[in-house]
């Protein structure tokens, strides 16, 4: 076996970013959300598969693409995360997590996890936090953020409606939490129309400093 | 003791552990602490990345890459401006990145090239000039901290690595500017810019500027450079981010949207 059938042959267990997620912060809250369809090529192999991960009370973690990856990735933080109570007796911060999830990202820079992560969370002050990740590391905090397959349709309709991009003479209005839910759902509702990965639930978690809530949506089950 | 496992200083474990006492090491295992580059076993590094990114390939693992940077010296310190898009192959993953990386109070590093190794090896730069000011108790040099980030670079050309920085500062010496690149070149200079509109933003530099530019015209040329490569390079875009290194530090002097710029440059012409 020469060297370049070996890594096609490593390479193939790899898939695309075939989930959706989304997070947006606002001035008090954050909210992750995800579909719940885990599939591969032509087949669905599971209808209630969330993609979001609790890390702590303030933060959860949201990872699209190759879901072995995203599985291993998690594991690791959690381990990195008790490992950090316990040699300093408090929970990370949000843009700890953050930058701690860049390093690690980072180390495997030639052989990469082929996971896209969008962090959302409360920072210290306690207004809403969303990280953006790259799959080697390369980090930005935003206000909006979506990532995975129908990450380039959801993108420039969250810039219109949360940003007011691409708008004249409008108001620019802070985002209330339940206008945020809405504008949510549908979003998702919109993406499970015209994108096949994406569908069959939606799995919502909000993030205020009162703690985690989540809340599902039944989405088009087709 | 996160100080201690940086410096690393071998003499102090043996002071720590009492005479005589077994000592068993706790292994988290190295996946967990990330100690060191993992690469895939038995195929070349680079030639694995470069599936990733071949036209055709079924796979593709997008980094955030393309940008215009520009830096030059004049008689009152450096200009240091930079755009803002970040893209991942043709999808703008962000118009709002920070690619300017404040190393310290004294020293800029830029970003062009993948954002993830520009990002990640600035803060490894960052920490040892960190630990140079604290063992040495003055301020590292420009020409010094540039030579740390080449050296380190140097170490892993061929392997993929894409980094196209300058190191900016003033130091004992005077207004410091530096390009430092992936392969290990290390140049001083007084005007550099790089990136994939860096053409577009040499020409309107090189017309305008001299030594002798008073402050005022100095913001408005760095802005001008970046604005029009922004209007050309399909990559290049966003808001000019601006900073100005003076003597006794850096500061932020703006951050304008290019779509902004258009209309007051427009109505200059009319």
């Amino acid at each position: 076996m020469n060297k370049d059938s070996h890594s096609e042959t490593c390479l193939l267990q790899f898939r695309y970013p075939i989930f959706t997620v989304l997070a947006l912060a606002g001035d008090d809250f954050a909210i992750v959300a995800s579909d719940t369809r885990l599939s591969e090529g032509y087949s669905i192999h599971s209808r209630e598969s969330p993609k979001c991960y609790k890390l702590t009370d303030t933060t959860v973690i949201g990872c699209s693409g190759f879901h072995g990856d995203c599985l291993t990735l998690t594991k690791i933080i959690d381990a990195r995360l008790k490992m950090y109570k316990h040699a300093n007796n408090k929970t990370m911060t949000s843009g700890a997590i953050a930058a701690m999830l860049s390093t690690i990202l980072y180390s495997r820079r030639f052989f990469p996890y082929y996971v896209y992560n969008i962090i959302g969370g409360l920072d210290e002050e306690g207004k809403g936090a969303v990280y953006s990740f790259d799959p080697v590391g390369s980090y930005q905090r935003d206000q909006y953020k979506a990532g995975g397959s129908a990450s380039a349709m959801l993108q420039p309709l969250l810039d219109n409606q949360i940003g007011f991009k691409n708008m004249e003479n409008v108001q620019q209005v802070p985002l209330t939490k339940e206008k945020a839910i809405q504008l949510v759902k549908d979003v998702f509702i919109s993406a499970a129309e015209r994108d096949v990965y994406t569908g069959d639930a939606l799995k919502i978690c909000i993030v205020t400093k009162d703690g985690i809530t989540e809340e599902t949506i039944p989405l088009r089950k087709d | 003791m996160a100080l201690l496992d940086i410096c690393r200083h071998q003499d102090w474990k043996a002071i720590l552990t009492p005479f005589g006492a077994q000592k068993f090491s706790v292994s988290c295992g190295s996946e967990v602490t990330c100690d060191e580059f993992k690469v895939p076993v038995g195929v070349d590094p680079s030639k694995f990345m470069n599936t990733f990114s071949e036209k055709d390939g079924k796979l593709k693992l997008q980094f955030n890459h393309g940008t215009t940077t520009l830096a030059f010296k004049f008689q009152h310190g450096v200009i240091v401006a930079v755009d803002s898009r970040c893209t991942a192959g043709k999808y703008i993953d962000t118009q709002y990145f920070k690619k300017v990386i404040e190393i310290n109070p004294y020293l800029l590093g830029t970003m062009s090239g993948s954002a993830a190794d520009c990002v990640y090896w600035e803060r490894v730069l960052a920490q040892h000039c960190r630990i140079y000011k604290l063992r040495n108790k003055e301020q590292i040099t420009v020409s010094a901290a540039s030579k740390l980030l080449s050296n380190m670079l140097a170490g892993y050309r061929g392997m993929g690595l894409s980094i196209g920085s300058m190191i900016c500062g003033w130091d004992k010496k005077g207004p410091g500017l530096y390009y430092v690149d992936e392969n290990g070149t290390r140049l001083s200079g007084n005007m550099f810019s790089t990136g994939s509109g860096h053409s577009y933003a040499y020409g309107v530099m090189d017309s305008g500027h001299r030594y002798d530019l008073t402050i005022p015209e100095a913001y408005d040329l760095a802005q001008r450079a970046i604005y029009h490569a922004t209007h050309r390079d399909a990559y290049s875009g966003g808001t000019v981010n601006m900073y100005h290194v003076k003597q006794d530090g850096w500061i932020k002097v703006s951050q304008e949207d290019v779509g902004e710029l258009y209309q007051k440059y427009l109505k200059e012409r009319k």
